[in-house]
């Protein structure tokens, strides 16, 4: 499997460090409540099939970002930086 | 038809023609008192339970593959008790003690065969860690002993003891631990279900739960609706999916496992050797294989197959190990989806509908827990209450923060337990 970093171009999955559903990026404020704070920590769709998550390229540039991808056949369809993402909320 | 020395004997002198199919083939009835969706080695094993020890035999178990297909058929077979935590080192235990009269149980031949397990450590952090962990085995009555090299270089004489990247500086041994025939253990409860008159319904797939004011009322599937008392899930990697029907979200990401097995050698490794730090183990099938594994892919999938760059690390560690095994070839390798938890540690409760209840979360360990999860779930379904083994196994521990258990400290990311 291979990455399309936004910066460094598509690259070996090896150089990337994987967080895990992209909800990472909705932290919800520390008076919002248990039911928010476990669906934000622990709760997952986890559904098969089309699938965001958040990976960092740790061996190249550096950046958090949300990779699109299929779950069951492994293809990648694109990739966006985090920061942009949590900018424009898209 | 009941299996014995006697039996084969006279098969084998009259042609093998008394044989019967191991379990029947029914069409599903319109209603059961418990639906179990599932009918892998917890599904069975659950099926079994609630027949044998509750006297629930008015049951189907829903597959919707064949019985087996999942990861009871697709694992590397460890069975073992080394847990430390309090909630999983009670429940480990008990599953052990189920699996010793497992074969007396199921009058069926699972091949479990108690030929320990060695957990290599590699630092002295390492072992104060195997030593505390030891303890722990111990306090809950299981077996473990500390090995310093001496001792391991009698019973594996094949390791790298010297290597410059992780010499190897002892191991922790597991007596009681070892493998069985994983089929097997699917078979043997399929059929000692069937035996007390559960319905094994194949090619059944569930695609629907329906719910009535809070109480589960049955299921939609490909073989047309069925109604049920109660309904448990037991669909390992695919348990999200499933509980989606009932409007729940699980603590679970779902993860690809690789494996391995290499031709057929002659005999060579008698135990289990695990190697922490290679994030590798491996075993020697009946047959010969060397079946070893690693590390999880580490990225969520459901694609039952692995990427290159794990089954690269893992045949690395395998080669620094024990050097011997680079002649040896490697016949295949599979994938399996894995129910990661959260916390890395099982769930097996009842959920906000009356009558469904869930056992999930078994990460990348579910084998071992075959015997003790059906049990433990069959005493649930049966009684709505937990088992006492299995109090600790609760759903609201994420929302309350009370009674996580994560084995190895690595907090609340499903990729790293």
């Amino acid at each position: 499997m291979r990455l399309p970093c936004p910066i460094c171009g598509e690259r070996d999955i090896r150089e990337f460090y994987y967080q895990g559903a992209d909800v990472a990026l909705n932290r919800p404020a520390p008076d919002a409540g248990d039911d928010a704070w476990q669906d934000y920590v622990y709760l997952r769709d986890n559904q098969p099939g089309e699938h965001r998550d958040l990976w960092q390229h740790e061996s190249g540039c550096g950046s958090w970002i949300v990779v699109s991808r299929n779950t069951v056949t492994h293809e990648v369809s694109g990739a966006k930086l985090a920061k942009e993402i949590k900018r424009t909320k898209a | 038809m009941r299996f014995s020395g006697l039996r084969v004997l006279k098969e084998g002198l009259t042609g093998n023609k008394g044989w019967t199919p191991h379990w029947r083939n029914p069409e599903p009835k319109a209603e059961y008192d418990v639906i179990i969706i599932g009918g892998g080695g917890h599904g069975l094993a659950t099926a079994h339970y609630l027949a044998s020890v509750h006297g629930i035999t008015n049951v189907a178990v829903l597959e919707k593959g064949y019985l087996g297909g999942g990861n009871v058929g697709r694992n590397t077979t460890i069975v073992r008790a080394n847990y430390g935590l309090p909630g999983n080192s009670e429940f480990y235990s008990h599953s052990l003690k189920l699996w010793e009269g497992l074969e007396e149980d199921l009058n069926y031949n699972v091949m479990h065969s108690q030929r320990g397990i060695i957990n290599l450590f590699n630092s002295d952090g390492s072992r104060d860690a195997a030593a505390r962990r030891g303890n722990q085995m111990a306090s809950q009555g299981d077996d473990a002993q500390l090995l310093d090299t001496a001792a391991l270089r009698k019973m594996l004489p094949y390791l790298d003891f010297d290597q410059t990247r992780f010499p190897i500086y002892g191991g922790l041994y597991h007596p009681r631990g070892g493998t069985a025939r994983h089929d097997a253990v699917a078979w043997g409860f399929a059929r000692a279900a069937d035996q007390r008159g559960v319905d094994l319904i194949q090619q059944c797939e569930v695609t629907g739960i329906d719910v009535v004011d809070g109480v589960v009322k049955g299921v939609q599937t490909t073989r047309g609706p069925i109604r049920a008392k109660k309904i448990g899930i037991t669909a390992a990697g695919r348990s999200s999916e499933v509980a989606a029907m009932a409007g729940m979200r699980l603590p679970i990401e779902s993860h690809v496992l690789q494996a391995f097995v290499t031709e057929g050698l002659k005999p060579m490794i008698d135990t289990v050797i695990t190697y922490e730090a290679g994030h590798f183990y491996i075993s020697q099938s009946d047959k010969g294989g060397l079946v070893f594994g690693g590390s999880l892919d580490l990225y969520s999938s459901y694609a039952s197959r692995g990427n290159l760059p794990m089954a690269e690390h893992v045949i690395e560690s395998a080669c620094t190990l024990m050097p011997a095994i680079t002649k040896a070839k490697v016949l295949r390798s599979w994938g399996g989806i894995m129910d990661m938890s959260a916390d890395g540690s099982p769930i097996i409760d009842k959920t906000h509908v009356d009558g469904l209840y869930v056992n999930c979360g078994w990460c990348y360990g579910g084998f071992k827990a075959t015997p003790g999860s059906g049990h433990v779930f069959a005493h649930l379904m049966a009684t709505d209450y937990p088992h006492p083994v299995a109090t600790k196994h609760r759903l609201d521990r994420f929302r309350t923060g009370v009674g996580i258990m994560d084995e190895e400290a690595s907090g609340s990311q499903h990729n790293l337990h």
